[in-house]
């Protein structure tokens, strides 16, 4: 058993985990612990108020589209940013890797709500003084809350996943770099044979439980008014005045989701040849 | 610029915001320390509870750790706080204490707590696991009780291989006390942003609460660091 190093590793429930096994939902423990689980499912059904939902629906629905779009898109751009991060901390001449490092230190080491209050609070009340941009095409998204909150968590993304990217470039052994060089190629297609693929394909098992991460990071979207499923639900709260079901909801809905994001890429994990 | 970086504002004294920021900041300290120290409590039960407790004991410690881990740390703050103030007040309206006010930090600790137990209990599992299997045996041979085996060999045995994943959570905790914010907690972010509103100056207080999060984040790795080479001491080094 290798030492727990990141959180990554902590978000992928190890693969004997006993409730992963659907052969071993059929123990007796399990079947009374199922039983109380339906019972308690359908009294909450049954006792609680949900006469919220098929009115908010719609909008939930959007909510979910917009966390779902807000994710992936940090994650996919996020990634771009991490490998130029983390090729510049481990071979990067030393300007650039002190850059590549300080901004990941800084990134890692702030807490994530507070840049994103320094990009739209600050930044954006920054742009609004200045005239050249209010008058540019910028503004129409600028003075929107979304790009801020894509930004942060971009920025957020690529900072962690270059702190990977560094530890896979770094860990590619010397040997299949010296043998590719051995074979004449030139160091452009050093990279792209050898170590860029050999990085890549040892960073990938981390790359589910960085974006489960991300996924559990959007929420704080909500407190910049960007609509996502979080700031819906909070809106059903104060609305409603109910405490205990549209949280429940949205526990349930997070747990789908990460359960389906596990999954998913899983399968595509497993797709890579090894 | 000169209004955007106005130092002044930053002074110690009242037409200053320093103290409130430090006020702050020495706030969200003590809600990481306790939520920390709660967590590694929750961690050590909740990992002997899995390696060692029966079967339903292990199924539910593995739903709450499957819960914590799946679901965004703000949505589990707020359910913790909500939900563990309402019931608490309905169970001593009901004893007929009359309500109760819980204390901000005593809930944010508990919040704090529960979540970073979720992730110590894990951490700890590895670790135990980590350690040779005849090192606990012999214990039990001596016919140490098992409270014994735990106290004296398995926690100190297990701490070394804790501590970068133990390390990773003290970062985490630091940072997740920030989210208390939301919920309306005053330590550092939420002081931070009444004190950029009133003057408008809302880089220059972000900037400055960042440095604060940054000198704990990197003064607190240099510690950790030292403590786990002492930690470390008798152990073959790996590498």
């Amino acid at each position: 058993m290798s030492e727990p190093h990141s959180l990554a590793s902590l978000v992928r429930p190890s693969r004997t985990s006993p409730i992963t096994k659907l052969s071993g939902l059929l123990e007796p423990h399990r079947l009374i612990l199922l039983a109380l689980f339906i019972a308690g499912l359908v009294a909450a059904i049954l006792l609680m108020d949900w006469s919220w939902l098929p009115r908010y629906l719609p909008k939930l629905w959007e909510g979910l589209q917009i966390t779902l779009i807000m994710l992936f898109s940090s994650v996919v751009v996020g990634f771009l940013f991490a490998l130029p991060l983390g090729l510049a901390q481990v071979s990067g001449v030393w300007p650039l890797r002190w850059l590549a490092t300080g901004f990941c230190t800084v990134i890692r080491g702030t807490p994530l709500l507070l840049q994103l209050w320094l990009f739209y609070f600050g930044l954006g009340a920054l742009f609004g003084q200045f005239p050249e941009i209010r008058d540019s095409w910028a503004w129409d998204y600028l003075r929107q809350a979304w790009p801020y909150g894509f930004i942060a968590l971009t920025v957020s993304f690529a900072a962690y996943q270059g702190e990977i990217m560094r530890g896979a470039f770094a860990g590619v052994p010397h040997g299949e770099l010296e043998a590719a060089e051995a074979f004449g190629m030139s160091r452009l297609k050093v990279f792209t044979r050898v170590w860029f693929p050999r990085a890549l394909h040892r960073a990938l098992p981390t790359l589910t439980g960085e974006i489960i991460l991300q996924l559990k990071s959007t929420p704080l979207v909500a407190t910049i008014t960007v609509m996502d499923l979080y700031a819906v639900i909070t809106q059903v709260r104060q609305t409603t005045y109910l405490t205990y079901e549209p949280l429940l909801f949205l526990v349930a809905v997070y747990l789908c989701l990460s359960g389906i994001l596990i999954v998913g890429l899983r399968w595509l994990e497993n797709r890579v040849p090894h | 610029m000169t209004t955007i970086f106005d130092l002044s504002l930053l002074a110690f004294e009242p037409p200053g915001w320093g103290k409130v920021l430090l006020v702050g900041f020495l706030r969200s300290i003590e809600l990481a320390a306790g939520g920390y120290l709660l967590g590694i409590l929750i961690g050590i039960f909740g990992a002997t509870g899995k390696l060692y407790g029966n079967k339903v004991v292990r199924d539910l410690l593995e739903i709450y750790t499957m819960v914590i881990r799946a679901v965004p740390e703000l949505v589990l703050m707020l359910l913790f706080y909500y939900v563990g103030t309402d019931l608490l007040s309905r169970a001593s309206t009901a004893m007929g204490f009359g309500s109760v006010n819980i204390d901000g930090l005593t809930a944010g600790i508990l919040v704090i707590g529960l979540v970073q137990g979720g992730y110590a209990t894990e951490v700890i599992r590895g670790a135990i696991l980590a350690i040779p299997r005849g090192q606990i045996e012999a214990a039990h041979a001596f016919g140490m009780p098992p409270s014994k085996v735990l106290r004296r060999v398995t926690l100190p045995a297990m701490t070394p291989h804790a501590l970068p994943g133990m390390a990773n959570l003290w970062m985490i905790a630091t940072k997740d006390t920030a989210l208390l914010a939301v919920i309306g907690f005053s330590e550092l972010t939420l002081v931070t942003r009444q004190a950029a509103g009133a003057t408008q100056s809302y880089i220059m207080f972000f900037l400055a609460a960042g440095v604060l999060y940054l000198a704990l984040t990197l003064v607190s790795n240099l510690a950790l660091r030292r403590f786990e080479r002492y930690a470390r001491r008798g152990l073959v080094s790996a590498r």
